[in-house]
């Protein structure tokens, strides 16, 4: 077995009988299972952990939680993590961890861990399981309102746990609040941020301490989403370093963090103690030490007559340097001896006197730890006694209880939490029929003296290694140049010098370098201030943020009800919106010019179908149904007779193409709209929204059935043959049938409506039934197409079919600049209506110019095939920047029907030029295009009817 | 009229999934699709003669409670809004039911239409199936707060649903989600479910 020569045979929360192998910089140790990695480091006698960022110094642990600024570390194994303290991490058997300094890498394979999240609601949140956090959450839960308890910690007790005060109450307290109906207790959950209205998030590390042992089926961290009625702040102190010179060696640490040690791990930091004060509350850890065995050479107090307390080290034969400070240390790898000298009226008077020590326990007072606080709006105040900043009104619903503002004692942090917890719960409605009774008197506390806050050990020359930030490397001669160059705001020096900037955001150094240089400048802290409390409180993994939206979830993915066909068919995909489209269906070894080729030739020649499900389809009902469609599309609806179907355009109030589709007559006060497949849910918010807001008089409602049908275009010149075959009592000649008529039929078995559209110039049916049955409709309409050859397509092929016919695509061949009449499309804006959405703009001068960008065919070489949005110049040469653009390709196809590529574009003036030459710049090069009319195939129109 | 016609609902494919996930956790999750349901929307003036009518001829009232589901006779009327219901049957009286709230409605300006094929319904039961959606989405559904009776249109994971807490003692809950968001959904259910596996023995 390693070697623990700095573990305790007895004592402590670690599981003895739970022994653990891990590698650090390479080497093999051994703790125990409730170990972190830094307290089975300091067990066996690591001292260095890391060098630092900038000066390459030694560092150790300084701390025993997340305040961490040193001992950062790199995860190994099982999988890589970078930049987490030593101080938090868990240990577990078999990790592999490594020192860092100041810089981690990222893994660069996918992280095989699960991540989720959960959205909690409560009447009272409590943020912090140490003592004022456990008696909030236990006097809430006791009046039976719904609370959470969340807590950073293995197990609730928070500094209870680091001093070992209270078992038997925190035992007690625990169980209590898990037999509680209503209470969660969240541990292992680091609460990172408080938004408005007490939304806050947190991180629990479920599995991570369990190593490779992790069950796989669990998420590995989550995200809480919590929304709290009230909240309690019990987030505690942190004890705050001081600065003097090299205060950084491995073996310098909060006096709070070697009790933490001492009382949780069994571990003592070192051998031969020397403790530096400003109040009362590092005795008890000189004393714990001198108790477990550690030769404490002495208390450097700065306070010239500290009280009960140092008699009471006295007593235990402590030396106590009453008015004295620690001026520098020594040791190269670790620390080796520390030297004191007298202060006289805060400076140093009399010789300095070397003490040979391992452990150096500093303590500079505490700042209660308000980064939720402020995060939530909270104000805070200076409180010069205490030299922290305190908690002073916040908007929002929030406490703050025990150290967190300031309490110093234990029992006032008890009181404080309960009556916290219980004031919140009753502010939500709720009281307790019996309260929380207090603890057990513990002997009353002595009083104590008065700490004195000390920002810098006055009288040094050393301050270029007097640390402020020891994660920044940043030193009180940094702030002094800083402050020196004229920056006098808290949040310039922090930009300044990077102070507070790194993975630990100043927990230990903020209020610090606020104190430093406030001396500096010689201005009062309280006048300077701290810099912003923002979220997150400690890091968070990515991983943990994107919880289960990766992958596959990442987005949802829109199928029609015909996927399972197109699979089958072998069909390619493509992502329109969050829709998975058809793209082509290759067919033995096919590529995509092929295939499109094929299903091209079947539409023009044969019949083919294609899968248009994915459009939105709106069903408008009411008296005034025709008005309201007369006032949204640019064409006359209302005119409409039932059994037809009219295609129309809607423009925005700019004039703009908003969308386009077909709108089909089902009863006087009835109609079906169809949208753009991507437009469908803007397209009926802006029905409601006209409805709503602009005419509420119109009785009219709209309804989404864009999933109840399903639609099967079928096309091509002997489309009608096969519907006849599956729809015997249909009339479908053209006659009975016209183009733009729609009829209710039974095809296939089904109850259809079948509409004659065409969106490619051929003759063509748009087959509507009840999307249950769409399988069942495409299986028939393939089986009876089978002798003709009936060939599924995507939407390549349709949209090089409907640029053959000059059709727009509204979203590709217009971008929100185009208008109806810039596409050609004049027809279909109606001179007679009184108004429409878009009619105003229309008259504009601008809509008017004749120089506008327009809708035209371009012929390149007809084997270039020109790539979509390419740039339109009118010179064979390129000039001198800025080159005169002429306009752009909007779409680009191979045409198997004219035997060549062509492509539709946008061009200034484009009809007035149509037979003229441009030119498109493609790849180095000036491909000649002629401009033509937009229709380039079967311009008569001679094959809509077959 | 097309009984001999194969119907195929949108989770028809998940089912043998769904049900090795319900029993993976022991039935502390319960996940099944509920096809075909009868589901019509139906827009009328909540204080006009139409929703005294449609009350008459369903014999459960149009609920004017803002997010409230009734339930009566093998029906359901949930409130989508202040002039907005879906009104949701057994499987295949679908015609019946829009033939009955058209005649009952008459003249009066309302609007019914047949969305039955619209959406599909999932069966979200069992004692830990508020921590499944919890996970998912944002609405306290807890009792106190979201009880039987009681339904809302949200968002879960990143799809829109109609989510209706049923009039019963044991925790469970209707999702109706659109027909083309329903596989996402589904697999987003599944792979949420797979915390509440019990661990192999």
């Amino acid at each position: 077995m390693t070697a623990q020569p700095f573990r305790l045979p007895a004592g402590g929360r670690i599981r003895r009988d739970e022994p653990l192998s891990f590698r650090f910089d390479g080497i093999e140790y051994q703790g125990y299972r409730g170990d972190t990695l830094a307290s089975a480091l300091l067990a066996a006698g690591v001292r260095r952990t890391a060098r630092s960022v900038k000066l390459g110094r030694p560092r150790g642990v300084f701390t025993a939680g997340s305040a961490e600024p040193n001992a950062i570390v790199q995860i190994e194994a099982p999988f890589p993590e970078p930049m987490l303290t030593a101080t938090t991490v868990e240990l577990y058997d078999g990790l592999v961890a490594s020192g860092l300094p100041g810089q981690g890498r990222l893994a660069d394979e996918p992280d095989p861990a699960r991540y989720d999240a959960v959205h909690a609601h409560c009447d009272v949140l409590v943020v912090g399981g140490g003592p004022a956090g456990l008696a909030a959450a236990a006097a809430a839960a006791r009046t039976g309102a719904r609370v959470i308890l969340a807590d950073e910690q293995p197990e609730p007790g928070g500094s209870l746990l680091d001093t070992g005060e209270l078992p038997d109450w925190v035992a007690r307290t625990t169980a209590e609040l898990a037999a509680a109906a209503e209470t969660r207790v969240l541990s292992r959950t680091t609460v990172f941020g408080h938004y408005d209205d007490n939304h806050l998030l947190a991180v629990e590390r479920r599995t991570n301490h369990l190593g490779a042992q992790a069950p796989s089926h669990l998420s590995r961290e989550r995200i809480w989403r919590i929304r709290a009625r009230r909240v309690v702040l019990a987030t505690g102190a942190h004890e705050r370093p001081i600065a003097f010179a090299d205060n950084d060696r491995p073996g310098i640490m909060l006096a709070a963090a070697a009790r933490a040690y001492l009382h949780r791990y069994a571990v003592v930091a070192g051998r031969r103690a020397v403790v530096f004060t400003t109040g009362d509350s590092a005795y008890d850890a000189a004393l714990d030490l001198a108790a477990a065995g550690v030769d404490v050479a002495a208390v450097a107090d700065a306070r010239p007559r500290p009280g009960a307390a140092a008699e009471r080290a006295a007593r235990a034969g402590i030396e106590v340097l009453a008015g004295h400070a620690v001026i520098g240390t020594t040791g190269d790898r670790q620390l080796t001896g520390v030297t004191v000298r007298p202060l006289h009226d805060g400076e140093p008077t009399g010789p300095a006197a070397p003490i040979a020590a391992d452990l150096l326990l500093v303590s500079g007072g505490w700042n209660p730890a308000l980064h939720l606080f402020g995060q939530a709006g909270g104000q805070l105040r200076y409180d010069p006694g205490l030299g922290a900043f305190l908690p002073d009104g916040c908007r929002q619903a929030v406490r703050v209880a025990g150290a967190a503002r300031g309490v110093g004692e234990l029992p006032g942090c008890l009181a404080d939490g309960a009556e916290a917890g219980r004031r919140a719960a009753q502010d939500e409605g709720f009281t307790a029929a019996r309260p929380l009774p207090p603890p057990e008197a513990s002997a009353a506390p002595e009083p104590g003296a008065p700490s004195v806050p000390l920002w810098v050990v006055p009288g040094q020359d050393n301050l270029d290694r007097a640390f402020v930030d020891l994660q920044r490397d940043v030193t009180v001669a940094d702030l002094a140049r800083a402050s020196g160059a004229g920056l006098r705001s808290v949040e310039h020096l922090k930009r300044y010098t990077t102070a507070g900037t790194a993975h630990d955001q100043g927990k230990t150094s903020g209020v610090l370098t606020s104190g430093v240089a406030a001396r500096l400048l010689g201005v009062d802290p309280a006048e300077l201030g701290t810099t912003t409390f923002r979220p997150p409180y400690t890091p968070v993994a990515f991983a943990a943020l994107a919880g289960r939206n990766r992958g596959v979830l990442h987005d949802p993915v829109r199928v029609t009800a015909l996927h399972d066909r197109h699979l089958a068919h072998g069909a390619r995909f493509e992502n329109v919106g969050q829709w998975k489209r058809p793209w082509y269906y290759p067919r033995d070894g096919e590529d995509m010019a092929a295939a499109v080729a094929r299903e091209c030739r079947a539409a023009r020649e044969g019949v083919a179908m294609m899968d248009a499900g994915t459009l939105g389809k709106i069903d408008v009902q009411g008296p005034d149904a025709g008005v309201f469609l007369d006032r949204l599309y640019t064409n006359m609806m209302s005119t409409l007779r039932v059994g037809m179907i009219r295609y129309g355009v809607m423009c925005r109030a700019d004039g703009m193409v908003f969308d386009d589709g077909t709108v089909a007559r089902l009863a006087e006060d009835r109609f079906l709209l169809t949208t753009t497949t991507g437009n469908a849910a803007a397209v009926l918010d802006w029905l409601e929204e006209w409805s709503q807001t602009e005419w509420p008089e119109l009785r009219v409602h709209c309804t989404s059935v864009t999933d109840q049908w399903a639609t099967v275009a079928l096309v091509g010149p002997r489309s009608r043959e096969v519907l006849a075959a599956i729809a015997p009592q249909l009339a479908v000649g053209a006659p009975d049938f016209p183009f733009m008529a729609w009829r209710d039929a039974t095809v296939a078995g089904i109850p259809a409506r079948v509409c004659r559209i065409s969106f490619s110039g051929e003759l063509a049916y748009e087959i509507n039934v009840a999307s249950w049955y769409a399988t069942a409709l495409w299986e028939a309409l393939h089986t009876a197409g089978r002798p003709l050859g009936i060939t599924p397509y995507g939407t390549e092929t349709m949209h090089v079919l409907r640029a053959e016919k000059g059709y727009p695509i509204v979203g590709q061949d217009t971008d929100g600049t185009v208008t109806p009449q810039d596409l050609g499309m004049g027809w279909v804006v109606s001179k007679k209506k009184r108004d429409f959405v878009g009619k105003r703009s229309h008259s504009r001068a601008d809509t008017s110019r004749p120089d506008r960008k327009q809708l035209v065919a371009l012929l390149p070489p007809p084997d270039v095939l020109l790539p979509e949005g390419t740039q339109l110049i009118a010179t064979d040469r390129l000039a001198r920047p800025p080159v005169p653009m002429e306009g752009h390709v909007t779409s680009s196809y191979r045409s198997a029907a004219l035997g060549r590529t062509f492509a539709l574009a946008l061009v200034r003036s484009g009809r007035r030029r149509i037979g003229e030459r441009l030119y498109a710049p493609v790849g180095g090069e000036l491909v000649p295009v002629t401009v033509a009319d937009p229709v380039l195939y079967d311009p008569e129109g001679t094959r809509r009817d077959g | 009229m097309v009984e001999h016609v194969e119907k195929h609902s949108p989770l028809g494919g998940f089912a043998a999934r769904l049900a090795a996930a319900t029993r993976a956790s022991g039935g502390a999750v319960r996940l099944a699709e509920l096809p075909f349901l009868t589901q019509v929307n139906v827009r009328l003036d909540a204080k006009g003669p139409a929703a005294d009518a449609v009350r008459l001829a369903l014999g459960i009232p149009l609920p004017v409670a803002p997010n409230t589901m009734v339930r009566g006779g093998g029906l359901a009327a949930l409130w989508l809004g202040p002039d907005e219901w879906l009104v949701v049957g057994p499987p295949g009286t679908a015609s019946g039911l829009e033939a009955r709230l058209r005649g009952a409605v008459g003249g009066t300006h309302a609007a019914v239409t047949d969305v039955s094929a619209q959406r599909t319904a999932l069966l979200v039961a069992g004692p830990r199936s508020r921590d499944l959606l919890a996970h998912g989405t944002s609405l306290d559904l807890h009792p106190r707060s979201f009880g039987p009776g009681r339904c809302a249109q949200t968002l879960l994971a990143r799809a829109q649903v109609v989510l209706a807490a049923r009039d019963e003692r044991r925790p469970g809950f209707w999702l109706l989600v659109r027909s083309s968001f329903a596989g996402y959904l589904a697999e987003w259910l599944l792979d949420a479910a797979v915390e509440y596996a019990e661990p192999p023995s």
